[in-house]
């Protein structure tokens, strides 16, 4: 049931004395679990790849006459291929064409800005999968995080940091209360937490398109239902100057990765919620109560992903709408799931997906690619990280043999 | 609408032995006395309100009727409220109360709000056949969801992926109907898309044991890319892969000119027809037959039914494909049963509330239907208070389905139980 299950599969190897050392290692790369990680990105960008073909004009048109003049056919390949991946790196690492070092290493800090929403919310659904829960309502919470972040941004007016700090607070509260629901439900009646968080999703965003609605949440002199900006106090600093995006939130959300480190591996309560996840049977026999711990985890669950609405409505878009969370709640189950619920796993999952989006405008404009082969590259991975054994199979590299046993 | 409580009444008979429980009674008396106090005493005295029931073309015209607001809202409430007593009633008697209660029980309260609604507006009136109507059209997509969560999940695969299969389906019908010119041949395609997003969820499943609901998830994610990638591309350079098609109402030779319900349920496109027949033949062939039996059991103690010579596995993924299939048809309808083009992202979470649907039907098919007209009337209802301009926000009227369901799984009001071997991979 749980992602658990999928995490444990780098165990050391007891025998094999015969082989030698260099053997050995290749061997042990070769079926580690970062090595199915690897194939299954290149798996996806293969067949990512392979979709931009199909997709391409130019080579459809000349594929019409491929048996007279194969070559052109195969140029409009390269050529659809050629502006799509330079187009990603171009708007995810390094403008090389830029003239200026700013302008070169802006698209890295952009990868950064945009993947700060996702550390948080990809961190709070990785505390739930490993307690067992499974937390589909992340978009839910980010967006009721926001609207409250929002709120005590535009509406209140407080000295410079502790408005700031107040906002990020309305954030965490929002969300925590968005989580804490189906914590609730699920600790006091049964209520299966995947239908009540979805459930809730919707309810969420009826709930901030009501909200926008009145007055007190309308921007005068709008038309739009979108709330006014919110105080300059009350928004994250810039932390490398005016020209880059990257805000305070990026270094806050680094925080909340070693503090999720911190309490899953080395506090009493990120062990009974670990423990509570890996058998619930057993946690119950040990004396650990079930109930709370399934509701601390959906509100710390629920209070991070609401801070992943503070990324939007405090240091980006800087005020509220029904679309502010995008589609950040699914994007962030894909983020925990390829980074393995572990924080550092977390954080480079964030920063590879983040640069997918943030190479959406580039592959817009320079390769004429609507972003959403973004999406389908993003569902590709952690389809084939779901299912290592499919991964192996693919790239024929060997099975562990403990997996041949239980496979993911 | 008030005559259908007499009828009604004698159906309870059958009487299995139940907790005693008083939820459901509180839940019904809190609603309806908040329905007496809101619509009832809530309406000027002098106001009425005036109800459409027939349209011009309809064979028999019946003539519209007006009712003095107030006194219609408060009787209906008290309607509601003494189903509430005979729910209590029952309760103390450890007793269920049939199927009935809760239909007509929800239109007591659903008149009291069109009443209170439409009070006191001369210029406009309630369209009660165009809102049935609509109704059951914005219904379709839902039964059609359900119906393929309720069989996924009765072998034991938990359905996530209902909202890619719809969107799978209704963007090949889309894009096959327009090749072809023909918006039943897109018809036919809708299935084969739908079943193969549910060839996909069975592989993973059954075969690398993923998480079912990590699958679901993802797929959705997946359809959602691709089908949008393709619309942006290759349907928008070549205008002719997504046009919008047609399919033409068929009514049925005189039950379509039955009054009220005729022209609702018996003047619809194919689709609609196919619905009826799907929910029929599933509702049977799951419960009264063999292979249905087989299911079930797959369902709920796959080791047992393996130890008699059922194959698990093979169940599941057949009836995973199947489900796909049939959430693919209903994809169809928001193409080219509807009469449009493609357009990104356009199930727009239908697939979630199908699945509310499904739980809310207690995965029968019966029920899904019964939950998703419940879905669809909220839907309709919205659209025709937004068009009078009502004073309850849109809003809310567009949370109930999501709300309802939470009641319903947190046992709120009623209780839906899953099949007990869902989401959990059968290995040997």
């Amino acid at each position: 049931m749980s992602a658990e299950g999928q995490t444990t599969e780098a165990t050391p190897d007891e025998e094999a004395p015969r082989e030698s050392r260099s053997r050995q290692v290749l061997r042990e790369i070769a079926e580690s679990s970062s090595m199915v990680v690897l194939m299954a990105i290149v798996a996806s960008m293969v067949i990512g790849g392979v979709l931009i073909i199909f997709a391409d004009q130019a080579v459809r048109e000349s594929a019409a006459y491929f048996f007279s003049r194969p070559g052109d056919t195969f140029s409009a390949i390269g050529d659809a291929l050629g502006s799509a991946y330079s187009a990603m790196f171009n708007g995810a690492v390094l403008n090389t064409q830029a003239e200026s070092f700013a302008a070169m290493i802006k698209p890295l800090t952009q990868t950064l800005t945009m993947a700060t929403p996702l550390i948080f919310a990809g961190l709070g659904l990785g505390i739930g999968f490993r307690a067992g829960l499974f937390n589909i309502g992340a978009q839910g919470q980010v967006l009721i995080g926001a609207t409250v972040g929002a709120y005590v941004g535009f509406a209140w007016s407080l000295p410079a940091g502790l408005h700031l700090l107040l906002a990020v607070i309305g954030c965490a509260l929002g969300g925590a209360l968005w989580g804490f629901i189906p914590g609730v439900l699920k600790a006091r009646t049964g209520a299966h937490e995947v239908i009540v968080t979805i459930m809730l999703n919707y309810i969420g965003l009826y709930l901030v398109a009501w909200l926008l609605s009145l007055d007190a949440f309308q921007r005068e002199g709008s038309d739009n239902p979108i709330s006014p900006m919110v105080a300059d106090t009350a928004q994250y600093p810039k932390i490398l100057g005016a020209q880059f995006n990257l805000h305070l939130g990026f270094l806050l959300a680094l925080a909340c990765a070693w503090g999720a480190w911190w309490l899953m591996e080395r506090s009493t309560l990120g062990f009974r919620l670990r423990a509570v996840g890996a058998n619930p049977s057993a946690a119950r026999t040990a004396g650990m109560s079930i109930a709370s711990a399934t509701i601390i985890t959906m509100v710390i669950a629920g209070g991070l992903a609401g801070l992943a609405g503070s990324a939007p409505v405090l240091g980006t878009q800087k005020f509220l709408s029904a679309s502010t969370a995008g589609s950040l709640g699914f994007d962030a189950i894909t983020v925990a799931l390829l980074g393995r619920s572990r924080p550092l796993g977390i954080v480079l999952a964030a920063i590879l997906f983040g640069g997918l989006q943030a190479s959406g405008p580039t592959l817009q404009v320079n390769a004429n690619l609507p972003v959403d082969i973004v999406v389908v590259i993003q569902a590709l991975i952690v389809l084939f990280i779901a299912a290592p054994p499919l991964v192996r199979a693919m790239f024929r590299l060997p099975a562990p043999a403990h997996e041949k046993e239980v496979a993911a | 609408m008030t005559a259908t409580v007499a009828d009604a009444a004698p159906a309870a008979s059958t009487a299995p032995v139940a907790a005693k429980t008083w939820r459901s009674t509180i839940a019904l008396a809190v609603i309806a006395v908040l329905s007496l106090v809101i619509f009832g005493l809530g309406t000027g005295s002098g106001s009425t309100t005036t109800f459409v029931v027939a349209r011009g073309t309809d064979f028999v015209h019946l003539p519209d009727f007006t009712v003095p607001s107030r006194v219609a809202a408060i009787v209906l409430s008290l309607v509601g409220l003494a189903l509430a007593g005979w729910t209590g009633y029952r309760a103390n008697q450890r007793r269920k109360v049939g199927l009935w209660l809760p239909i007509v029980y929800g239109m007591a309260i659903m008149g009291a709000l069109l009443t209170w609604a439409g009070a006191g507006r001369d210029a406009t009136s309630i369209q009660l056949t165009g809102l049935l109507t609509s109704s059951l059209f914005l219904a379709v997509p839902l039964v059609f969801g359900a119906l393929a969560g309720t069989l996924c999940e009765r072998s034991g695969i938990v359905n996530i992926a209902i909202e890619g299969q719809l969107l799978a389906g209704a963007f090949l019908a889309a894009l096959v109907g327009s090749i072809a010119g023909n918006a039943y041949v897109g018809l036919i395609a809708a299935p084969i898309a739908g079943a193969l997003v549910g060839l996909v969820l069975a592989i993973f499943a059954t075969k690398y044991w993923v998480n079912q609901i990590v699958v679901g998830v993802v797929l959705n994610m997946l359809i959602v890319g691709l089908t949008s990638f393709f619309f942006s591309t290759v349907m928008t350079e070549n205008g002719d892969l997504n046009q919008p098609l047609g399919m033409a109402k068929l009514p049925i030779p005189l039950l379509s000119k039955i009054p009220v319900l005729g022209p609702v349920l018996f003047n619809q496109n194919l689709l609609v027809y196919l619905l009826y027949v799907a929910v029929a033949v599933m509702q049977v062939m799951l419960f009264r037959s063999r292979w249905g039996l087989r299911v079930r059991a797959v369902g709920e103690h796959p080791k047992a039914a393996d130890t008699v010579g059922i194959n698990v596995n093979r169940t599941r993924v057949r009836n995973t494909v199947l489900g796909g299939a049939i959430a693919g048809l209903g994809g169809a309808f928001f193409t080219v049963a509807s009469g449009l083009a493609f357009g990104k992202e356009m199930t727009a979470g239908k697939g979630y509330i199908a699945l509310a649907a499904m739980i809310l039907g207690r995965w029968s098919p019966r029920g899904a239907l019964a939950a998703a007209l419940l879905f669809g009337f909220a839907d309709a209802l919205r659209a025709q208070l937004g068009a009078i301009g009502s004073p309850i926000p849109s809003q809310f009227l567009a949370m109930t389905p999501y709300l309802a369901t939470i009641f319903a799984v947190a046992g709120l009001v009623g209780h839906s139980r899953p099949p007990a071997a869902e989401g959990v991979p059968y290995k040997k």
